[in-house]
């Protein structure tokens, strides 16, 4: 939340400048200046950036069974919130002065300097909030506290889940009838499918629209012939990046390679057999 | 305006017991969009079609810029690309009762019509190699030499794969091991080869037409 929510607030900041770049007479002057740069980063930082860190956050106890340390993670988030303004806000003013970008260097005479110092200054918080951002990371992965299942209170289904998930997943596929299946468990519903085989891999495929249960699909057993198919795919790419003769007949081993791993095998096709049930 | 056998949803449906939900009694393998496989073919076909048409916009943005069109040689001969503009419109025959017989599974139908089309295949392999000596223009000579092969080399490197994969089905069909999936097999393999087919005639519009008007 605390990341979501300013990301937003830089992603707008962003998308605004965006209109103004976007104006040909205010381009004229602003083009090529750093008045872009600011742009740009407002709208990456925004849009990419604080999202990340945010579904870092989420996600992490999730992962690691561990919550993140939340008073570390206050102090990281504020210092990367004011550190990301303090860099790039100036920037815009920099631009509009003239300064231009992918330029390294100016000269003092031009009178860019103290504002590329409150930059500089910008970058450093930014700095010191990421170092405190893997320290927690890191922290919080030996001494954090135990993850439940559910942490936040949120309604999709790996936060049904222990914290970290059991490597097999769910026992039995559950029943969903919403977007958000633990905040509307229908009372008396079905809470999971059961009927699939338990000897092979079998899999549910719904409808496409209504998602309703349709084909119980059984899926290929392990073998070594996807692994010989991708060695041969990729050794046909790389042939054909030096020869156009590679093209035309490195395509040969990845052609016998599908075939051999689509051929059925006789005890695969046996356990297909006794599942099988007609549409 | 009937529905396809094959859009019609599960005759049978998952049954409440208990706190389950229960699809012992669901069908193992349903055909058109119910496929899995379906959907891949689909995004394939989703993907072979675009740079289809990208090509032939290349082939006329080229030619836009061209001042002589074919650039310096004569346009491709006509009778190959004809002929296989004809059997692959004929192939679609057997291509289509294939695709009902395998929706009916009737495995003596599929096997019939797998092995005419196998034999068409075969064949327009055979045309194919034709019609590239008697394009009049080598692939590394000019942009036009470029854009014909490139348009040309795409759609047999879709014709190829399709007989390829019609060979692989026949002989299964033919020697086993069976099982019901298989006709979904068949019917998505003459879905694929409608593809070839109704691809063909524009491609085959542009590169023999394209030079001539």
């Amino acid at each position: 939340m605390s990341c979501s929510i300013p990301g937003f607030f830089i992603l707008v900041l962003g998308g605004l400048t965006g209109i103004m770049v976007a104006s040909v007479p205010l381009d004229l002057q602003l083009h090529d200046t750093y008045f872009v740069v600011a742009h740009l980063h407002y709208v990456l930082i925004g849009g990419a950036v604080f999202p990340l860190l945010g579904a870092f956050f989420y996600w992490f106890p999730k992962v690691t069974g561990r919550m993140m340390g939340e008073r570390m993670g206050r102090w990281q988030f504020w210092l990367f919130f004011i550190g990301v303004n303090v860099t790039f806000f100036p920037m815009h003013q920099l631009g509009l002065q003239g300064m231009p970008r992918r330029v390294y260097t100016y000269l003092a005479e031009s009178g860019w300097g103290t504002l590329n110092l409150v930059s500089i200054i910008g970058a450093v918080v930014v700095d010191m909030s990421m170092m405190l951002f893997v320290l927690n990371a890191v922290l919080s992965l030996f001494r954090g506290d135990r993850a439940a299942e559910n942490p936040w209170g949120a309604p999709t289904l790996e936060w049904a889940m222990p914290s970290p998930p059991p490597p097999f997943n769910f026992v039995a596929l559950p029943v969903v009838s919403s977007r958000e299946p633990l905040w509307s468990r229908e009372t008396g519903g079905a809470t999971h499918v059961s009927g699939l085989a338990t000897g092979a891999r079998e899999g549910l495929v719904t409808t496409v629209l209504d998602a309703v249960p349709d084909v119980r699909y059984v899926y290929p057993s392990p073998g070594i012939w996807p692994f010989i198919a991708a060695l041969a795919v990729a050794s046909w790419l790389i042939w054909s990046i030096y020869s156009v003769q590679g093209a035309l007949w490195g395509m040969i081993p990845p052609t016998i390679a599908f075939i051999a791993w689509f051929w059925p095998r006789k005890k695969e096709n046996d356990q297909h057999l006794a599942l099988e049930k007609r549409p | 305006m009937t529905t396809r056998r094959e859009a019609r949803p599960a005759s049978v449906a998952a049954v409440r017991r208990g706190d389950a939900l229960d699809v012992a009694n669901l069908p193992s393998y349903g055909f058109g969009n119910r496929s899995l496989m379906w959907w891949g073919t689909a995004g394939m076909m989703a993907i072979e079609g675009a740079a289809f048409a990208f090509m032939i916009v290349i082939y006329f943005y080229l030619r836009s810029l061209s001042d002589s069109w074919p650039s310096g040689g004569a346009a491709p001969d006509l009778l190959w690309g004809t002929l296989n503009l004809g059997l692959i419109l004929v192939s679609a025959v057997p291509n289509i009762y294939a695709d009902r017989a395998a929706i009916d599974h009737d495995l003596g139908k599929v096997r019939i019509c797998l092995v005419i089309l196998s034999v068409i295949g075969l064949v327009l392999l055979l045309v194919r190699a034709m019609e590239f000596t008697t394009l009049n223009v080598r692939g590394d000579e000019s942009a036009y030499g470029s854009v014909v092969w490139m348009l040309l080399g795409l759609h047999t490197f879709n014709l190829i794969t399709d007989v390829a994969d019609s060979l692989v089905l026949t002989a299964l069909i033919l020697k086993g091991p069976l099982e019901g999936k298989r006709f979904v097999d068949v019917a998505e393999n003459s879905g694929y080869w409608n593809f070839v087919v109704v691809t063909w005639v524009p491609i085959y519009a542009v590169v023999y037409w394209g030079p001539r008007f």
